[in-house]
């Protein structure tokens, strides 16, 4: 199965969060990497940039195709990993290791919302066991 | 949804199954993916469940003269056992499908369809059957197909096949072979731009048959391949996808498939009127191959628009390509189309990226002949 780390938090949509302070680094997960393939080029938005929880604000592109990127919560781009610039095949090596995109959060409450491990984990095995 | 008999198969390998024209199928396999499926074609040998493809059988008197009145190639050419590629056209000039027609003789031929199109083709057989002389067969159920594709596919199949591959020439084929010890159709050919075969069966071998090419392909690195390498195969080898470079709207000369079309054919063909003119008069439009140079990744759909910011077509196909580790596109351009080496810009997300205009196909293929 899909790996899931302990301390982070997750959305439905297969983006993981974690808060430190009032910065929040945000990333794909395992499940997420697996599902796209192989990783050929990552869109990341500006520094500055804001935006809403729910909203596409990043583009992973693998060889299937274009995938949407949601942000966990609403905030303002603070750092993208530009690492992932000449080396998108990172995302599929380890994508708890190279996160995409690390966020001032503006309403810490949102986090609530999200799905603990747990809650990540019933979900995947759900996926997992329908074949997906 | 419909299952091949591979589907199992499939499910055992890892293959993450996808809705396509509604079969279930594997757009890749866990553990491999697109691009190493992809590579493993073009260094070793994959294999491809084809059972999806439609395949009609003609025959009768008349069946030649009338295939020939809705094809575009020149079917008097073919030897027995020959294999054709074809393109079917409607009256505007626009496509109904591309297939490959294999001849028996001249009073028998097996057609082989996309998937997406049997049920429209058998319709559009039907329509145009005339009164006599000609009878026609939906055997696409009863079909299995698997495709060997790759460098190694001969040496492969010579394991297991009681005939001598290496004596069937490219687009030739037996009958009345066994694969397998399966009774089978082989044919020397394939969507990939590598050497290769296709290979069919009665429907209910078809788990037998995957079993069998898998089992003698592993001495040489066989893996299996999705529908995701199937279409980067295809695409870096240029060649077409039906509703990508044809539509009923996109024809086969404003495509670049000009040499399957015979416009001055005797006795005419659905479509021939239009294309004979476009090709007398000229091409509004046309598709050409452009690499990306900028960030992005092409998909068919995005508009193509020159340094100026006119829109001045669209890309009928894109992607990445495993092995040229570029991101090119099919573009469908207004004519006078820029030449080798000009530049334009694809609008990825609202935003121009550029690239130039290159040579089609993008990956010299590899048939043996």
């Amino acid at each position: 199965m899909a790996k899931v780390l302990q301390d982070l938090k997750y959305t439905k949509d297969h983006e993981w969060i974690k808060v430190d302070g009032n910065v929040g680094t945000v990333g794909i997960t395992d499940y997420a990497q697996s599902a796209m393939g192989d990783v050929v080029y990552v869109e990341l938005p500006e520094e500055g940039q804001e935006v809403k929880a729910g909203e596409d604000f990043v583009v992973v592109e693998s060889v299937k195709g274009a995938n949407d990127v949601f942000s966990p919560v609403s905030g303002t781009v603070k750092e993208i990993n530009e690492e992932l610039d000449g080396a998108p095949e990172l995302l599929n090596e380890d994508a708890y290791s190279h996160w995409l995109v690390k966020l001032e959060v503006s309403d810490r409450s949102e986090l609530d919302s999200l799905l603990d491990a747990a809650a990540y984990t019933k979900l995947v095995e759900e996926l997992e066991a329908e074949g997906h | 949804m419909k299952r091949t008999l591979m589907y199992e198969r499939h499910v055992a390998a890892g293959g993450r199954m996808v809705d396509y024209s509604g079969w279930e199928l594997p757009v890749q396999y866990d553990g491999a993916g697109i691009k190493t499926e992809h590579l493993n074609v073009r260094s070793k040998a994959g294999l491809f469940d084809v059972s999806h493809m439609g395949e009609i059988v003609v025959e009768g008197k008349d069946a030649e003269k009338w295939l020939s009145s809705l094809l575009t190639n020149d079917l008097t050419v073919m030897h027995d056992f020959q294999v054709q590629y074809n393109i079917m056209c409607n009256e505007k000039g626009g496509v109904v499908d591309d297939l490959l027609v294999y001849r028996y003789n001249a009073e028998k031929f097996l057609l082989v369809v996309n998937a997406s199109n049997t049920d429209k083709d058998w319709e559009w057989f039907n329509k145009h059957l005339p009164a006599g002389g000609v009878t026609i067969g939906n055997i696409s159920m009863k079909t299995s197909e698997a495709a060997l594709q790759g460098p190694s596919a001969e040496a492969i199949l010579k394991k297991i096949a009681d005939f001598d591959p290496s004596a069937l020439k490219f687009f030739t084929f037996a009958d009345g072979v066994t694969v397998g010890g399966i009774p089978a159709i082989v044919s020397r050919t394939g969507y990939t731009g590598e050497d290769g075969f296709e290979i069919y069966a009665a429907w209910e071998k078809g788990a037998e048959l995957w079993d069998a090419l898998m089992e003698a392909g592993e001495e040489f690195g066989i893996m299996p391949a999705g529908l995701g390498a199937r279409d980067s195969l295809r695409f870096e080898a240029g060649l077409p996808l039906f509703g990508h470079e044809f539509t009923d709207d996109l024809g086969p000369l404003e495509a670049g498939y000009g040499f399957f079309v015979k416009v001055d054919k005797a006795g005419g063909f659905t479509g021939q009127p239009v294309l004979k003119r476009q090709k007398e008069e000229g091409l509004a439009r046309k598709v050409i191959g452009f690499r990306l140079e900028d960030k992005g990744v092409p998909r068919a759909g995005m508009e193509v628009a020159n340094d100026a910011g006119e829109v001045v077509g669209w890309v009928t196909s894109g992607g990445y390509c495993p092995s040229l580790d570029t991101n090119m596109a099919n573009i469908c351009v207004k004519t006078p189309a820029p030449a080798v080496g000009e530049s334009l810009n694809i609008i990825i997300r609202d935003k121009p990226r550029k690239g130039v205009v290159v040579k089609a196909p993008f990956y010299d293929r590899r048939y043996k002949k």
